[in-house]
């Protein structure tokens, strides 16, 4: 290389250096700049003046409409899901609620992003928190409102090797471990104990007047089951094939659950549901592919949340009757995560 | 250029020093940081700040933010780490072909770049899926020719030394690229966006320093056309017969690599018993990239001085102390910090001092395929070895599952000792 070539060498270097630095720092000042005023803009939705109240008949959710209070619980009443809603001033990224507590799953942003849950009073002070080990998925409080069910994103280390697995965990809303994580229970299917080392465990949704029961989906080797768990036996043991995300209904006779119609790679998860008694799966008309743990509305209503089209962080919570002749439609917009408080 | 195949294998053996002795002392050459190789070096931490700024948000992206499936992208990452161990090979034969190892670096940094800028466009699955998949093959394409010009550039006395001011650079772009990306997500909560055009940014500057700053370098004698490497091969193959060679090394290599389970098993296994574990889980492999950066000079300076497949073997016998600190019932902070010093210490002994090694006992024309090669052993039996340890964790818990693994690696450090004791652990000593 001469002399003059590597002073040229240089001068190219050094203009491109100022002008990659000047364009991402123009993006990144823009993109602050409009976070901040999005912060600040009126939201979307139409909000309540007063604070939120947590009481029979109403809807807990996470707000996502654009604006002022992004990310907190909001809460409608069931008579009108529509109209104005009340926020509470906490963020989560996933919340459920009952009439005794809330539980909020949520990311601490900071240099060490990290994740914990965190059990909320009905008036929307933390009671409790502790450390999740992964990014907040699915989470339910049992209908007595003592038990928290947890599941998590693990990935292998923190930096996206792209192991992915799911951590589910049960603990006592009071402190200490009831079950602590699921994967230690035995897991069998059809009599035989399933020891392989791809077995993930999510979604827990608990028997209503059962309190040591739960439901839940396990997957290893590629087949899924819907899984009936008992805490004082340790044990899960499938009771049904495909079905992920399930959730009982508030009379005790029926699961929803999203049921991959797709294949493992390109998943299409439809809205089904399946009758404990007889055993008949029902699946539902909804043509976009919902990857949610549905809630009931009624005994015969499904919730669940959608993305809404085009915008990245937002979503509305839809509703469909169990019927496959139903059509869907929007319950709540700009809202995810709904629970009803019965 | 330092180095020609006699000077960098032949003539040298004979002057060294006995063992034991500072070849960098008085009566060797002294050390002198080549600018390629601290070119190179830069080129890295900004590719790392660059990558590692994207993998840290992209679980958080793809499950919080886009609200996609997990487990269809564990299946897929495999699949590509599969493809990405095979096309460091054939990157290396390709720059071995051409002679000259600068143009496959370009193109493999290169695509990593593109990818970069497909991420800022992608938003469904596959297309995500198809744009993490060029990250990887670019990282593959890349690597061997990188280790390639680092080699040539290098003072043979102190090759490892070289490597390690290398991967020093590299583990500062690796330890500071989560760091940022957090910082913007910090300020811009769901600016993912942002960490995706400021990746882009240092990938482009990465590639303009390579393109610009790095010298085109030939692996081989100048008089030696393409065509005709007759003569070389013939060198080679007679050294072989000397020589214990790159063959051992690779099987000692994989066998060291059988046993060498995932950072993220251990760092499972300490946030199992230690609550500190689980509330600052990011940090515990930051802490690995620091510690692997402090150490990767000097135990690079110990490796030219001493001997590189001694520092090679005794960075196993770190791992295996960490093994075993993970094992033991006991938990707290100490125990924790102790088996991350260990953890950066094992790849501060082995990551730069494996391709010193490697590149040593290759021919000058076939050095970009031996690197690649020697990757290729490394990072597939290490994938083995994950799959191989989730099976045992899972059968008798991850304690014993530690124990187990830690007496088989202690079997293969001894087994690996007697495989690189003849030549490879004296001979290559310098």
């Amino acid at each position: 290389m001469s002399a003059a070539g590597r002073t040229a060498r240089w001068g190219i270097l050094l203009v491109i250096t100022v002008l990659v630095i000047a364009a991402a720092g123009a993006y990144a000042a823009n993109a602050f700049g409009r976070f901040q005023e999005s912060r600040t803009a009126a939201s979307a939705a139409r909000v309540a003046t007063g604070a939120a109240v947590l009481q029979k008949g109403s809807v807990l959710f996470r707000n996502t409409a654009p604006g002022q209070g992004y990310g907190t619980i909001g809460v409608v009443p069931l008579s009108d899901p529509a109209g104005e809603r009340s926020l509470a001033a906490a963020a989560c990224d996933r919340v459920y609620g009952t009439l005794q507590n809330i539980v909020c799953l949520r990311t601490n942003r900071g240099l060490v992003t990290n994740f914990e849950a965190a059990v909320l009073g009905p008036d929307w002070q933390p009671a409790r928190s502790w450390a999740l080990p992964g990014i907040p998925s699915r989470t339910r409080i049992s209908p007595d409102g003592s038990l928290v069910a947890t599941t998590v994103f693990v990935s292998g280390h923190a930096y996206g090797n792209g192991n992915f697995s799911t951590e589910t965990s049960i603990t006592a809303v009071q402190g200490g471990t009831v079950a602590g994580n699921l994967e230690d229970f035995a897991l069998l299917v059809n009599g035989t104990r399933i020891t392989a080392a791809d077995r993930n465990i999510w979604g827990v949704t608990f028997a209503p007047g059962q309190r040591d029961t739960f439901y839940a989906t396990a997957a290893s080797s590629g087949r899924i089951w819907l899984v009936k768990g008992n805490i004082p036996a340790r044990t899960l043991t499938a009771v049904y094939d495909g079905v992920e995300c399930p959730s009982i209904s508030p009379d005790g006779t029926r699961v929803a659950y999203k049921k991959n119609t797709g294949s493992a790679l390109a998943v299409h998860w439809r809205v089904a549901y399946l009758d404990l008694a007889s055993g008949k799966e029902t699946v539902l008309s909804e043509p976009r592919s919902v990857d949610d743990q549905i809630e009931w509305l009624d005994d015969r209503t499904l919730l669940y949340g959608l993305a809404r089209d085009g915008v990245a962080g937002d979503s509305d919570i839809w509703q469909i009757t169990a019927d496959p002749a139903s059509r869907s439609s929007v319950f709540i917009e700009h809202a995810w995560s709904p629970s009803v408080v019965r | 250029m330092y180095l020609s195949m006699s000077d960098r294998n032949g003539g040298k053996k004979d002057q060294q020093p006995p063992a034991g002795a500072d070849p960098a002392g008085p009566a060797g050459p002294r050390f002198r940081l080549s600018p390629v190789i601290l070119w190179l070096g830069v080129v890295s931490m900004l590719t790392d700040v660059s990558s590692e700024s994207v993998s840290a948000v992209l679980p958080l992206y793809i499950t919080a933010f886009l609200g996609l499936s997990t487990i269809a992208f564990g299946i897929l990452d495999g699949i590509n780490q599969g493809a990405s161990a095979i096309v460091r090979i054939a990157a290396g034969y390709a720059s071995d072909r051409i002679g000259r190892p600068k143009p496959v670096a370009v193109a493999g940094y290169g695509l990593s770049m593109l990818a970069r800028i497909g991420l800022l466009f992608a938003a469904g699955f596959w297309a995500l899926t198809a744009v993490v998949t060029a990250d990887r093959v670019g990282k593959g394409i890349r690597t061997a020719p990188r280790d390639a010009l680092i080699s040539v550039s290098a003072q043979p006395e102190h090759q490892a030394r070289h490597f390690g001011v290398h991967r020093m650079l590299d583990s500062i772009g690796a330890a500071t690229g989560p760091l940022l990306a957090f910082f913007v997500l910090m300020l811009i909560p769901n600016g993912y966006s942002t960490v995706f055009v400021v990746s882009l940014a240092f990938a482009a500057l990465g590639v303009a320093v390579l393109v610009l700053l790095v010298p085109n370098l030939r692996t081989r004698p100048q008089d030696r056309k393409p065509g005709t490497k007759g003569q070389g091969k013939t060198g080679f193959r007679w050294r072989l017969l000397r020589e214990p060679g790159l063959g051992r090394l690779l099987m000692a290599a994989g066998i060291l690599g059988l046993l060498t389970v995932g950072d993220g098993f251990i760092y499972l296994v300490l946030q199992d018993r230690d609550a500190f574990a689980v509330q600052w889980f990011p940090l515990l492999y930051v802490g690995t990239n620091v510690v692997f950066l402090l150490l990767a000079i000097p135990l690079g300076r110990l490796a030219d001085r001493w001997g590189k497949a001694r520092v090679f073997i005794l960075g196993h016998v770190a791992l295996l102390a960490c093994y075993l600190l993970a094992a033991v019932p006991v938990g707290g902070l100490g125990l924790t910090l102790a088996c991350l010093v260990l953890l950066g210490a094992f790849y501060a002994a082995t990551d730069g001092v494996l391709a010193a090694l490697a590149s040593q006992l290759t021919p000058p024309d076939k050095l970009a395929t031996g690197l690649g090669t020697a990757q290729t052993v490394v990072a597939l039996s290490r994938m083995t070895a994950s799959v191989g340890f989730g099976v045992l964790w899972f059968a008798v818990g991850p304690a014993v599952a530690m124990g187990v693994v830690g007496v088989l690696l202690a079997a293969g450090v001894v087994a690996s000792w007697f495989l690189l004791r003849g030549g490879v652990l004296h001979g290559a000593a310098a």
